[in-house]
Order: C-alpha cells, then structure tokens, then sequence
C-alpha cells in the first residue's frame, strides 16, 4: 500500500470525515528519521456523561489558517523537526477521532512540550464551536475554566 | 449587492438563522441594529469576535463593510 504523503514539516489538515491514526503516524514516523523522539496526542469523543454525538464547525476563511499560524509557531518556539496537526469537524460520536497532534524533534522535552502548546491551543484559541448531542437535545460548549489557565501557561 | 452577516456556533441558535443579508455600506452601529437586541447583546461582550472580509478586526467597533463583504460573528471558541 502506497504510505500517505505528508507535507513537511508541517502538515496541517481539517477532515471532515474520520481519519486512519495508524496510517497517519507511520507515515510521520517514516518522514522523519532524523528525529529522536515523537509524540502523539489522540484526542476522541469521551463516551459516557450522556453525549450521544458531537459536533465541531469551523469557519473556512479563519480556521484552516489559524491551525497553520499555530503549528509554525510551535515549530519555532520548540525547535521541532517536523508537526501533523489534524482537526475533526462535522459530526462525531463517542469513540471517535477528534483531534490528533504528532511532533518530531531532537529531544522529547521539544517534542512533549510543542505537543502540549498545541492542544491547549487547539482546544479554547483555535476558530472551532463545538456541541454536544445529549438525551434533551444539542448544548453548546465553552472552554472550561482549566483549558483556559491551561492556554494561560504559554503567555 | 448586500453585506452577508454569518452567525457563527452559538450565535446561530440567537438569531434563527446562519446568515442574513442587509444593505451596504455596514458600520458598527449598523451591525447592532442588523442583528437585534439579543445577537447585539453578545456583540457587546469583549469575548465575541467580529472578522470581515476573512480577517479578525482588532477593534470590531471600527467596522467598515462594504456590499460583497461577509461579516462572521465570532462568539468564544471550542476545540479539541
């Protein structure tokens, strides 16, 4: 099977349907030999607490690029070789892929760290609304309170 | 020729409707009358974003739409 082709290196993507995690990292993983370590971070539906699906919308003309300004600014600020930063939207149920980060670098502090910056950037200052479908219908989510002193981290 | 107003994430549910047309030429004032009380209400707040022509505005009361221009209502942001 032919591997994905990856831009490099950065390669930023919204998907408006599910996404091969497995594929995905092997493919970063093959793209950069170079680098001593690489971190991952899955983000999915939490099952439970009643949501019985989630949906994420964007706006075209800021989102896209907002995602790309981030990754490059994590790649800069951690000396990354290289970073894949994919975001889910429509609708998704519980299980399912959201997001997924990989970041390759010299040393894992890079790798962990610019991993870290950008979750806490994608969840409460990228350009998504994000709902939730429970028993009594759809309920529009805010960042909480620890995503924000989360982003506060990086200022 | 009109200025589209879009209701992005919560908003949208606020006005009934992902998008209205008015006319040209739309400065902030105009925007709040556009929208009606409750849309204006979030506009308000220091949390709501307004973008024309695909760009943030660093200061939305300086809002200057032109026909053609799309102007997405911004409300706080969720992801992940």
């Amino acid at each position: 099977m032919a591997r994905l082709a990856l831009s490099s290196p950065l390669d930023v993507r919204l998907l408006d349907k599910g996404l091969s995690v497995g594929e995905a990292l092997a493919a970063f993983n093959a793209a950069y030999e170079e680098a001593g370590g690489i971190v991952s971070f899955l983000g999915k539906v939490r099952p439970g607490d009643g949501v019985r699906a989630l949906e994420l919308s964007h706006y075209e003309p800021l989102t896209l690029l907002g995602m790309e300004e981030l990754a490059a600014a994590a790649g800069s600020r951690f000396d990354l070789e290289g970073a894949l930063v994919w975001h889910r939207v429509g609708v998704m149920s519980p299980g399912e892929t959201i997001v997924l980060v990989a970041t390759a670098a010299r040393h894992r502090r890079s790798a962990f760290g610019a991993a870290d910056y950008l979750m806490d950037h994608l969840k409460s200052a990228a350009w998504f609304w994000k709902r939730e479908r429970r028993a009594d219908g759809w309920h529009w989510i805010e960042p909480r309170p620890q995503d924000r002193l989360d982003l506060a981290r990086w200022k | 020729m009109s200025v589209t107003i879009l209701f992005l994430g919560p908003l949208r549910d606020i006005a009934g409707e992902q998008l209205r047309e008015v006319d040209g030429p739309l400065d902030w004032a105009g925007l709040r009358d556009a929208v009606g009380p409750e849309v204006a209400a979030q506009l308000d707040e220091d949390r709501v974003n307004v973008a024309c022509k695909g760009r943030v505005l660093a200061d939305k009361c300086a809002l200057q739409a032109e026909d053609g221009d799309e102007v997405a209502l911004l409300p706080p942001v969720s992801g992940g």
